[in-house]
């Protein structure tokens, strides 16, 4: 497989993983939501494996692979057994409407393109363009955990980010070295069974998992 | 022979927290928690012995290093998490006999307390960047599940808070360190020896100025959030009030600390690459902020751990701004003031905890009395305060001093807000804990023993530095300061 | 001077005439059989229209010239449009002189027409349907220029016989992100500007629903004949449209009667497809709420803007 063609792959799926991010702003479905960051997953884990098989960087199969299954199997399968122990309520509710969230979305896509400009300038791989890319899921995920009241959708907002990050590690190099990737899977395994475990103790004390309500602590009252 | 005891060092905390996690409430886990942290200091010292007779060194094929810097935050950290365990044992006792915790919620908690001072020991100790941050990572998540321990709401909402504020900040922490790792695999190569600070700090001027810079505004974002710099705060004052007071104490005292190295490490990158004061500036401007933004919250607090823990974004903030300012006098006074910070401020919540407990409460309007309730706390409280508040000859007023007179020299137009800040958070502290140590013990009040050893030992400690600095620790800042530009 | 441009456009504009009411003919009998029921034939919108053109013209009292022009208005830019999109040829004589912003300006001339001879008569049902109509267009409009630019950069130009040209003479098109996104931003904004489900049901009789229906609701006789033709002729626009921009693969850009015949031969092969897929998207999914229509068209602005974002990050 070329470079050349391997870049346009790269390029291609780089534009999937940035429409699953707006996808997942959009949502308004709590089943689909969770989908749609499985399917990030999925993009990303084969555009690890085709970085890998281009550049020849054999570190990045296992990588792949451990995206795939801590992302794509793993933690959607905990979030939706989540779901179903709490009887959370499917619909989303947000702060900001749609349309708008979605502009702002379009503006953070710039801003992050006009930040990684010197490191495009510098770089010489195939995949230099996706890191503004990357960001930008950074950013939306970021976003994402702002507009949102409900603690499941804030954590999948925070999974998201975590995504746009891996995904900046294979853009702007090959992947980060193989025992800071695995710390950093064994990092977000860890604060998935925190936040498992987080839920439970929101929906016993409050009964609900709307962070809104979450706001008793104020200054000086 | 050292790195040995370097390995010592890790594995004594990681075994004693799994052996408390098998051991769980029964009667001895406090001690097994104590004797697990002295094994840990032990090795501390005799490794603090190694670097002060041969120097820095490198250990496990580069994995780790120890140097000035790190070796004498080591200490201190396995120092405070020996005295907090002695204090811990008298609290949770209480704790436990009132109900506050279970037998699950104790099990965890010793266990998640060893394993928090891996984290940060592992921090400390390791030389690749991406393990810097991996153990950060680790020891915010260890804590989270600890600030909510109480079940309360408020408490859950403070760890919930803790979760999603730091898990945000540090994600943009490692975004920088990714953007690092890009700059130096230009330079160094692929592969870890890339993400070894002792290689990149060799080849810092090579390094490209345009990415640092913009690695460093993320890296300060993100390790800014743990150091509770303004305005990424938010999270500190909940967090480190609503749980258990040991972890209030290790939290403040120790884990800032530790985020405040790993700021400081990166800023010496970037001086290194892009020549310029950008990065110090940063830091100046951050910490400047944080001393105004904490010194007049203080003014409005009601809940009195919440009002220490604004003090300890206040110290914290300057201690960055010394670290920004740079030069041999405000670095020397920023390592001091980390050291001093961190007993004086333990040492206030210990009696706080105390306080707390004698009253059933944590607001101030309810405390009262405390000298002569229990001596001991109500004294240890007062010095402490004076101590926190800069008041010779508590160890405190010399930080403060030398980075007042570094500050005046060379960036003279910020002097007056921090001097204005110091004097606010003097005011503030002051007025309020005046009425809770004096006057007559009110009726809800219940007596209790207090952990005597560790307030009186970290007092006599920040009396003795602020007295007479020992040769070698004055020696070990002049090297880290001369290592920082 | 040569005719040959010159009858080429009389028959594209013919065959345009002619085709667009089979088009939707064989919509409707798609949809019919993927229903199961009987359809009525594909002539059926043939027959409708010559039995409308025999029928009487009933006009209100106070009904405006806006009123009797509006049709013919409307009947001449759908063919004015028919002239300008390349068809079956790039070599129309139009060319030169309308790029895909005309077309765009086409449409909303014949949009706005339509809307004030609606609002004319002063029913309710038609100011209703005139006000849903602009709202419909001030989102769809924006979307389907950024939908057109974005193709426009790949091209360098908004001519849409250069844009045909350049698109049959490159490579690895279709891994292009940008490409991509255009073309589901432009599938999005076609079922708004055609009405069809789920914008807008073409088929109901509910006047509470309905948004392009609710503006005709007056016209009669010869003058609803030349606006139902005028519309079966926009659906066939936007396909012709759609074809020219991504898929133009087998219009002629010689001269010879065998690449004619070639075209022709595509075209009603493409159109096919297009029906086709206009049936599985019209069975598949429901009409939205019309306070959802900001959520549609700003997702299609949104691909649109994308596609043109992607087009400079990762081209």
């Amino acid at each position: 497989m070329d470079l050349e063609l391997a870049a346009r792959i790269n390029g291609f799926l780089a534009a999937l993983v940035l429409l699953t991010a707006f996808a997942m702003l959009a949502q308004r479905r709590m089943n689909g939501l969770i989908h749609l960051f499985a399917w990030q997953g999925l993009l990303l884990s084969v555009n690890a494996a085709i970085v890998g098989y281009a550049a020849a960087r054999h570190h990045l199969y296992i990588s792949s692979v451990l995206t795939l299954g801590l992302k794509v199997v793993l933690l959607p399968y905990i979030l939706h057994a989540l779901i179903r122990r709490l009887r959370i309520h499917k619909e989303i509710e947000v702060v900001v409407n749609i349309p708008t969230t979605m502009l702002i979305g379009i503006g953070l896509v710039i801003f992050s393109y006009q930040l990684t400009a010197p490191i495009r300038e510098l770089s010489t791989m195939v995949t230099r363009s996706t890191l503004a890319v990357a960001l930008a899921t950074v950013l939306l995920g970021l976003l994402m955990m702002i507009t949102r009241r409900h603690a499941v959708t804030q954590i999948v907002g925070f999974l998201a980010l975590e995504n746009g990050l891996f995904f900046a590690a294979t853009s702007a190099t090959y992947g980060m070295p193989l025992v800071v990737e695995l710390g950093v899977a064994l990092d977000v395994l860890i604060a998935a069974f925190i936040f498992g475990i987080f839920f439970f103790h929101i929906h016993a004390t409050f009964e609900s998992l709307d962070v809104e309500q979450m706001a008793r602590l104020k200054e000086g009252d | 022979m050292a790195e040995a005891m370097l390995l010592a060092l890790l594995l004594v905390p990681l075994g004693a927290a799994l052996a408390l996690a098998l051991v769980g409430d029964r009667r001895l886990a406090p001690e097994l928690n104590i004797l697990g942290s002295a094994a840990t200091f032990a090795a501390s010292l005799r490794l603090a012995l190694q670097v002060h007779g041969g120097g820095p060194f490198l250990a496990a094929g580069k994995f780790f290093f120890v140097d000035a810097f790190n070796i004498y935050l080591a200490v201190l950290t396995a120092f405070v998490s020996l005295t907090t365990a002695v204090f811990s044992r008298r609290y949770m006792r209480r704790e436990r006999e009132r109900g506050r915790v279970g037998q699950y919620g104790m099990r965890f908690y010793h266990a998640m307390y060893q394993l928090f001072i891996f984290a940060m020991l592992l921090c400390l100790l390791t030389n690749n960047v991406g393990i810097l941050w991996i153990a950060m990572e680790l020891a915010t998540l260890s804590t989270v599940l600890l600030v909510s321990l109480y079940r309360t709401p408020t408490a859950i909402e403070a760890a919930w808070k803790y979760f999603i504020l730091c898990g945000v900040g540090i994600a943009q922490a490692l975004f920088g360190t990714v953007l690092l790792y890009f700059a130096a695999e230009r330079v160094l190569g692929e592969g870890g020896e890339a993400l070894l600070w002792t290689n990149l700090n060799r080849v810092s001027g090579q390094l490209e100025p345009t990415v640092l810079s913009l690695a460093f505004v993320f890296l300060v974002v993100g390790y800014g959030t743990k150091v509770g710099l303004a305005p990424l705060h938010n999270w500190l004052p909940d967090a480190h009030s609503e749980g258990p007071t040991p972890i209030s104490a290790v939290l403040s005292g120790l884990l800032l600390n530790i985020a405040l190295y790993a700021l400081v490490r990166c800023k010496a990158l970037v001086d290194g690459a892009t020549g310029t004061r950008h990065a110090g500036h940063i830091m100046m401007g951050f910490g400047i902020l944080s001393v105004l933004v904490a010194a007049f919250s203080l003014l409005r607090q009601r809940d009195i751990k919440r009002m220490f823990s604004y003090s300890s974004i206040e110290h914290m903030g300057i201690a960055t701004f010394a670290f920004g300012l740079g030069g041999p006098v405000a670095t020397f006074g920023a390592l001091l003031h980390m050291l001093v910070h961190s007993l004086a401020k333990s040492s206030i919540f210990f009696t706080v905890g105390h306080a707390a407990q004698m009253h059933t409460t944590q607001e101030m309007a309810r405390i009262r009395g405390l000298i002569r309730g229990n001596p001991l706390v109500g004294w240890g409280l007062m010095l402490g305060v004076l101590a926190i508040a800069g008041v010779p000859p508590f160890g405190v007023f010399t930080s403060e001093f030398l980075i007042l007179t570094a500050t005046i020299r060379e960036a003279p137009a910020a002097a007056p807000f921090l001097l204005l800040g110091l004097t606010v958070a003097f005011a503030a502290l002051l007025r309020r804990v005046q009425p809770m140590v004096s006057g007559a013990p009110p009726p809800w009040q219940t007596p209790l023993r207090a952990a005597h050893l560790p307030v009186l030992l970290h007092l006599a400690l920040v009396l003795a530095l602020g007295l007479y600095l020992p040769p070698f620790l004055s020696g070990w800042f002049r090297t880290a300061a001369g290592m920082l530009p | 001077m040569n005719a040959y441009p010159f009858l080429l456009e009389v028959l594209q504009v013919a065959a345009l005439a002619l085709v667009a009411p089979l088009f939707a003919g064989w919509v409707k009998v798609l949809k019919c059989w993927s229903q199961g029921r009987t359809s009525p034939g594909l002539l059926q919108p043939v027959r409708d229209l010559r039995k409308l053109f025999a029928k009487e013209v009933l006009l209100a009292e106070n009904a405006s010239w806006v009123f009797r022009f509006a049709p013919y208005l409307v009947f001449g830019v759908a063919l004015l449009a028919g002239g300008v999109i390349p068809i079956l040829s790039v070599d129309l004589p139009l060319a030169p002189t309308a790029d895909v912003i005309v077309i765009v300006a086409l449409f909303a001339i014949a949009r706005f027409f339509t809307a004030l001879a609606g609002m004319d008569i002063g029913t309710a049902f038609g100011g209703m349907g005139a006000s849903r109509e602009m709202t419909v267009a001030s989102l769809a409009e924006p979307a389907m220029l950024m939908a057109i630019f974005t193709i426009s950069l790949g091209s360098q130009t908004t001519s849409l016989a250069e844009i045909v040209r350049s698109i049959q003479g490159g490579h690895h098109l279709l891994l292009r992100p940008s490409f991509a996104f255009a073309v589901l931003a432009f599938v999005l904004i076609a079922l708004a500007e055609t009405g069809r489900i789920p914008v807008d049901n073409p088929a109901t009789h509910l006047e509470l629903t309905m948004i392009h229906e609710a503006m005709i609701l007056e016209y009669s006789g010869r003058h609803l004949a030349l606006i139902e033709w005028a519309g079966m002729m926009k659906l066939a626009l936007f396909s012709y449209l759609g074809i020219a921009a991504f898929f133009p693969w087998g219009i002629a850009v010689s001269r010879d009667l065998r690449a004619l015949g070639l075209a022709f031969g595509a075209m009603a092969l493409k159109l096919a497809a297009v029906g086709a897929g206009i049936v599985l998207i019209e069975t598949g999914l429901a009409k939205m709420r019309i306070f959802r229509l900001t959520e549609f068209l700003g997702a299609a602005f949104l691909m649109a803007t994308l596609g043109m974002i992607s087009f400079f990050i990762l081209e």
